[in-house]
């Protein structure tokens, strides 16, 4: 218990267009819990995937028991005992849970899968993650959080002494989740080290010993187990006086421009959604992962097209059955995942500004040229997007430039609903300010924007209301005079299920 | 660019090996066969290509080439059906199975793989099931009709050798395919959804219309190429008519630069991969006394343009990255 078991320092590791981190230092002891917070884009993410052996950092050193180590897999992190939980977990489905416990390292007799041994060893690996299943049972049959436990279990298997969580409540019921505590909570007594990442401040207040706060790929200060409190938590990510950051003056709305009449999203057909945006409006969309936040912009867009109900775009009702439909109607949609879904990486800055406006601006279905020429001059000057020229392809751009040729692509397309998920989700610091510069000036303009935040400084920061939603349901509005991140954690965590938020 | 001037010096670096080992390459009657053939290639690999830039493939050239390369003396000869009634029949026949294909492929999600192996099996087996296995063939009718493959156009100026007509299809084609890929919307849509479908459905880029579209192209290429294949060898052997057609048209688009990923390619480098392949197999005849290598050399050097086409890009790729890193 006296030297740290882990420790990383000065780590760097720099993207095209970004750099993630800047000389991170952290350290995990036997026995400990330290959780790893930070905004979006702070580094955590990068972090855990060094630390893991996911990618090798470019600089800085990574000791373990106090000796230098390196490695550029993850099965050399495996093999010293540093174990990465996924958000994306890594099992194979049509396997049973005992062949995906012994999977690349199995047991052999005779040149044969030793089947019963390895059932036996599974029982006494399950046992210690508090998992009552049979062996032999299918992983494809389980749900999220035994899938979850599965992978400690893998994990602990091996001998780890490390392991790390990535952000492993987001997709699991509240009651998963309780039990994943007991077990963390259990690794640690037995002198496991645990690095925790969560954006969920109630959870990292119930289980950490330590805290390590990042910001903008550099430490920003650590807190012990005494001084977790939500409000230094927060005060430490942002670091930043929030109303300089943050430049919203709201303006007095216009008409009505989207309205939901009892919509049914696919994803929860169960919950009826009803609300309104006005022109020159933005609107703020929180809730937790996995609340049917994406499920309802890519309803409104046609993506998932909604199973019941009425949508009107400017009095008119629509009923978009693909984004084709929605565009017509004349809503636009930022979507979450940018690379896969926002722009064509292979493709010119110019061709992706103008993907979205070519039908329009092209008579007779042939392209215009000179026309395109000057759609993606005009974007590039007045939304500032740093690229050499508009020929290069959209991936040698930064996130936030990519993101920029997304919303320029829309505004070609002047739409009188802007939907936008995720809007800064994973680009700096600096690209996020002007986001949200764009956001505020496109609302002077009149256009009604509804958008999805994971970030609560966001939401709290630019909206002019707030639609909180929890498992599908909307439950609650919050107008900006009662903005508050409590009042906002309050309803995404529907107080009956907030066991683990005692904030 | 880069690709169209390397798979075109490679082109002229297999014409002139192959001038030099054999006296006959440059007979005025091989020249005038190369290149009828090339055109016909030329035809079914522009057909190929507009899937591949999907992402998609499409396996049953061959087979809708036999289909129709058999189905149109057939229905002309043993059921004594008119020449506008025999086109049509083979016009309808291939745009459906495009159609077929294609909703196969956006509707109900089969893999493209799947959906034209199975082509490829259905059709040829269809073809010998009508003809009863039996050669199909114009005899000494129909000259009319065959000048449309076996017709020469004089050059002006030029004497002892001219254009063979089946280059008046592949210009035509050539010239509307180029016209769309480069200069349409549609095209562009093309090449979004081959690139990025998921994100050209987000733009609002009709993506299931634009995939079926492709693969009915396909089909109604390789139809026509069928047709103007029949015409110009007079007969057809329902068994082994067009075989490996596909592969022939799939090797010529992807040396010509069309990627297997989707999203990338010209019509101009297809054609030359076109000319190329038939260069190579016209080389094999030539120059060595037995056939039966004639799959290996190609697959070589299918391998190694691919192989070296591969090499490049990573090379490219990091020169770029030291450039990046340098600034």
């Amino acid at each position: 218990m006296n030297g740290p078991l882990l420790q990383a320092a000065g780590l760097i590791k720099s993207f095209p267009g970004v750099r993630a981190l800047k000389g991170v230092n952290l350290s995990v002891r036997r026995g400990e819990v330290v959780a790893v917070i930070g905004e979006n884009g702070a580094g955590k993410s990068t972090l855990m995937k060094i630390l893991a052996g996911v990618q090798k950092p470019d600089g800085g050193t990574l000791k373990l028991d106090g000796n230098p180590v390196e490695f550029d897999s993850v099965q050399a992190a495996q093999d010293l005992g540093i174990a990465l939980i996924h958000q994306e977990l890594n099992l194979a489905d049509n396997l049973d849970v005992a062949a995906n416990l012994f999977l690349g390292r199995e047991r052999v007799r005779y040149g044969l899968i030793d089947t019963r041994r390895h059932h036996q060893e599974a029982r006494v690996h399950l046992a210690a993650v508090g998992l009552d299943l049979e062996p032999t049972v299918g992983v494809g049959s389980l749900s999220l959080g035994q899938r979850q436990l599965v992978e400690i279990a893998k994990a602990l298997s091996v001998n780890a002494q490390v392991l790390i969580f990535d952000e492993p409540t987001s997709s699991l019921s509240s009651s998963e989740a309780a039990r994943l505590f007991r077990v963390i909570q259990d690794l640690r007594s037995r002198g496991v080290g645990v690095v925790y990442i969560s954006h969920r401040l109630g959870e990292v207040k119930e289980l950490a010993d330590r805290v390590v706060v990042l910001r903008d790929g550099e430490n920003a200060g650590e807190l012990a187990r005494t001084e977790i409190h939500h409000g230094a938590m927060v005060r430490m990510m942002v670091g930043r006086d929030l109303s300089q950051f943050y430049v919203h003056e709201p303006h007095p709305p216009g008409p009505v421009v989207l309205e939901l009449d009892g919509l049914r999203t696919a994803a929860h057909p169960r919950h009826p959604l009803s609300f309104q945006v006005r022109a020159g409006e933005i609107v703020g969309v929180a809730g937790l992962v996995g609340a049917g936040r994406t499920e309802m912009l890519e309803a409104l867009f046609g993506v998932t097209p909604a199973a019941a109900g009425v949508m009107r775009v400017g009095g008119c009702e629509v009923r978009p059955g693909s984004p084709q439909e929605a565009i017509q109607a004349g809503l636009a949609l930022v979507p979450e995942d940018r690379k896969r879904q926002g722009v064509i990486l292979q493709m010119a800055v110019r061709e992706n500004l103008s993907l979205a406006a070519l039908r329009r601006d092209s008579p007779r279905g042939f392209l215009n040229r000179l026309g395109e020429d000057g759609l993606a001059k005009h974007m590039i000057e007045s939304l500032r997007i740093k690229t050499p020229s508009a020929q290069q392809p959209v991936q040698f751009l930064s996130g936030g430039n990519q993101q920029k040729v997304v919303l320029g692509k829309w505004l070609a397309l002047k739409p009188k609903v802007l939907l936008m998920d995720e809007p800064t989700r994973g680009i700096d610091v600096g690209a996020k300010h002007e986001i949200y510069r764009l956001m505020e000036e496109l609302a002077k303009q009149g256009v009604a924007i509804l958008f999805v935040s994971s970030e609560l400084e966001e939401i709290l920061g630019l909206s002019d209301r707030v639609l909180v939603l929890h498992e599908g349901r909307i439950t609650g509005e919050l107008p900006r005079s009662g903005l508050s991140e409590e009042a906002v954690l309050h309803l995404a965590t529907d107080t009956q299920s907030s066991v683990h938020f005692i904030s | 660019m880069r690709k169209i001037l390397g798979i075109s010096a490679l082109l002229l670096v297999v014409c002139v090996v192959t001038a030099l080992a054999s006296d006959s390459f440059l007979s005025g009657y091989n020249l005038e066969n190369l290149i009828r053939r090339t055109a016909l290639f030329g035809i079914i690999s522009i057909g190929v290509a507009f899937v591949i830039v999907t992402g998609g493939i499409d396996l049953s050239v061959g087979s809708v080439v036999c289909l129709v390369g058999c189905g149109v003396p057939w229905l002309l000869t043993t059921h004594g059906w008119s020449v506008p009634a025999a086109l049509a029949a083979a016009v309808v026949v291939s745009l459906g199975i495009g159609l077929f294909h294609g909703l196969l492929v956006t509707r109900l999600r089969l893999p493209p793989f799947v959906v034209t192996l199975c082509g490829l099996l259905l059709y040829r087996g269809v073809a010998r099931g009508f003809t009863r296995d039996q050669t199909v063939g114009f005899g000494s009718d129909y000259k009319a009709l065959r000048v449309l493959s076996t017709g020469e156009i004089p050059i002006p100026f030029v004497s002892g050798f001219s254009l063979p007509a089946p280059w008046i299809f592949l210009l035509v084609v050539a010239g509307l395919a180029a016209l769309f890929l480069n200069r349409t919307v549609y095209g562009r849509h093309l090449l979004a959804l081959g690139s990025n479908e998921q994100a050209a459905r987000y733009s609002g880029i009709n993506t299931g219309a634009m995939t079926v579209l492709a693969y009915v192209i396909s089909s109604a290429l390789a139809g026509l190429g069928g047709l103007l294949f029949v015409l110009d060898v007079n007969s057809a052997q329902p068994v082994d008519f067009g075989n490996f057609y596909e592969l022939y048209a799939i090797a010529a688009a992807v040396l010509g630069g069309c990627s297997l990923r989707g999203g990338e390619g010209t019509i101009v480098g297809v054609i030359v991969g076109a000319a190329l392949m038939q260069v190579l197999r016209n080389m094999i005849t030539l120059v060595t006394t037995h056939n039966n290598v004639e799959f290996a050399i190609i697959g070589a050097v299918i391998l190694a343009g691919v192989i070296a086409d591969e090499l490049v890009r990573r090379y490219a790729l990091k020169r770029r990255a030291q450039r990046e890193a340098a600034r």
